[in-house]
């Protein structure tokens, strides 16, 4: 096996996929995680009712608009940020805490194998889950608009802009996860990070471009095909994007690479973990 | 460098500003090596450093060639029974070592078989598919035995792997690690029961406040003692008055006292195998009829008090 060490690592990724899907995103703990997954599908799956009896109506590609603002104000900041928390902080410091990490410390897998592995394992369940959420919502709102206002619908470019929320969920998966899986391993109190990072992402948009550039959500929305109505007087205008959008040549590079330097990071830094339960 | 022992090279380890190891050098053989201290001694923090889970802060560490900084390479060869009393929730037995199995990289049916294995070893089977949440303390401490040697490693490491197992369950296991020993493997067994350790050691390591302070088969480590606290050994005979007699005219003896019933001595040397050539010429010249020799504090509790004294702990 020695010769071989990508299949023997690649076995025990997805060993240790299977064994955290188990423990931690099978189990009653992971309801949290559904319920934010799925308060996107509930928020719009509640419109294409009220339109469906009338109670509401339909404003055709506006609604799209709509779910563009949703997505990005609530979905993204709120819904896949905090989900994120939940999923990758957990990986270690939830195994910490209950005192279950010494049994993958005890095995013979690369401790950098083991960050990859858990890693991987919180992304499949991210995408999975808020991957499910932002399809299934647009999809809600298309079937409406198709339903209720045929020529509009067939307007719009909708494969590529399912694809594109698809698309960014990933990214926002793969960037907050990351950042979050680091927080795990450094911090005793990840929340009080946590926080930090989320008031970061919130505040860029009265910062300089320069910091600007130094946030996920800001490659997030350059990537939304939808620029949000944000332009209209109202609280969402306060989370506008200013200043031009960055190409997705560069932001979604640029994304990946920043995942891949926090992983590389919380590789380096499980090298030197030591498992002391009594001093936490 | 020798691959074929568990080596300590001037090892320390301290948490903090508190001491949890100082300069320990070891060379453990094959066969049951028991860590006896009391509390807080540094059991537990060896038997983490040889499995990694802590890192020395100086010194050199070596698992039969291999550092614990290559866990890859280590635990093929090792598996760590810890103190932990901790498992992943919503598990059974057999999924809790099935899924961490896996991670040796081994396919579905050799791990089904090592599973079923380890299972039968411990007498776990019919209690294989209930969650361990549910087991008891002493189906806990079996399903961590289980895990530890279900890969069958050449090393076991075993942090008072005795605890909360009623007395057939210690009997059994005790009975296994004796097996494992004479297999040839290392069996590294943490214990504060002294007549336990007593029955299953082959070499013992006292430590006392991060300190190593004896090591080495209990007979050859209370030998070592023997000048400052001499070796005691009862004798039972037809004569006890002819003998206590003959032991005073001795230079190394230091004390005698007679039985109560006055049919035997408690006779305390400094040279025991000078005391025993004398009881066998006492015998082949036909001045006493001995009934029975024993060593009266040549196991590990008589060393454990000498060296450590009772506030230790132990039992």
């Amino acid at each position: 096996m020695s010769g071989r060490p990508w299949k023997l690592w690649w076995t025990q990724i997805l060993a240790i996929l299977r064994l955290e899907v188990r423990k931690s995103f099978l189990g009653k703990r992971a309801i949290v995680i559904y319920l934010l997954a799925a308060s996107q599908v509930i928020l719009f799956g509640v419109h294409a009712v009220a339109v469906a009896r009338g109670w509401d109506h339909c404003r055709g590609t506006e609604d799209f608009g709509v779910f563009a603002a949703e997505f990005q104000l609530y979905y993204l900041r709120l819904a896949v940020f905090f989900g994120c928390v939940a999923i990758f902080m957990n990986l270690f410091r939830g195994e910490v805490l209950e005192k279950t990490l010494h049994h993958y410390l005890l095995a013979p897998v690369r401790r950098e194998v083991l960050v990859a592995g858990k890693f991987l394992s919180g992304l499949a369940t991210a995408v999975l889950l808020f991957g499910a959420g932002a399809v299934l919502s647009f999809l809600i709102v298309a079937s409406h608009v198709a339903s209720l206002r045929h020529q509009e619908f067939l307007a719009a470019p909708l494969p590529g802009h399912l694809a594109a929320y698809l698309g960014v969920t990933v990214l926002a998966c793969l960037g907050y996860g990351a950042v979050f899986l680091m927080m795990g391993l450094l911090f005793r109190n990840p929340i009080i990070p946590a926080v930090a990072v989320l008031i970061w992402e919130s505040i860029t948009v009265f910062l300089p471009p320069l910091l600007k550039q130094i946030s996920v959500i800001y490659y997030l929305e350059s990537l939304c095909p939808v620029r949000a109505p944000f332009s209209g007087s109202g609280g969402s205008a306060l989370f506008a994007i200013s200043g031009e959008p960055v190409s997705a040549w560069l932001a979604v590079p640029g994304l990946i690479a920043l995942a891949a330097a926090v992983i590389l990071l919380s590789a380096l830094r499980i090298r030197k973990l030591e498992v002391n339960y009594g001093a936490e | 460098m020798s691959d074929d022992r568990i080596l300590f090279e001037d090892v320390s380890k301290f948490y903090g500003e508190v001491l949890g190891v100082n300069r320990v050098d070891l060379s453990i053989p094959p066969g049951i090596t028991t860590l006896v201290g009391p509390n807080g001694s540094g059991k537990t923090t060896l038997m983490n450093l040889m499995t990694g889970l802590v890192r020395p802060g100086r010194g050199r560490i070596r698992v039969l060639g291999i550092a614990p900084e290559e866990p890859e390479r280590l635990f093929r060869l090792l598996g760590y029974c810890t103190q932990f009393d901790a498992f992943p929730r919503a598990l059974t037995g057999h999924q809790f070592l099935y899924c961490y199995l896996r991670l040796h990289g081994l396919g579905h049916a050799e791990t089904e078989r090592l599973v079923w294995q380890a299972l039968e070893r411990v007498g776990m089977t019919e209690a294989a598919h209930r969650r361990v949440a549910a087991y008891s303390k002493g189906m806990r401490q079996r399903i961590k035995l289980a895990q530890a040697m279900c890969h069958q490693p050449q090393v076991l490491v075993l942090d008072e792997p005795l605890n909360g197992l009623d007395p057939m369950a210690r009997a059994e296991a005790i009975a296994l690690f004796r097996e494992l020993a004479a297999d040839g493997r290392y069996l590294i067994i943490s214990s504060h029961i002294l007549h336990e350790v007593d029955q299953i050691s082959d070499q013992v390591i006292m430590l006392t406040s991060g300190y190593v302070v004896a090591e080495g088969q209990i007979q050859a480590v209370r030998s070592e003692m023997h000048q400052e606290y001499p070796m005691q050994v009862l004798v039972r005979c037809d004569h006890p008055g002819v003998l206590a007699a003959r032991v005073f005219e001795q230079d190394h003896v230091v004390e005698v006292k007679m039985h109560a019933d006055r049919k035997g001595l408690l006779v305390s040397t400094r040279d025991g195998e000078r005391f025993y050539e004398l009881l066998e010429r006492l015998v082949l010249e036909g001045v006493i009829n001995l009934e029975s020799v024993a060593p009266a504090d040549e196991d590990v509790h008589s060393v454990y008090e000498y060296l450590i004294g009772s506030e230790g702990g132990a039992s």
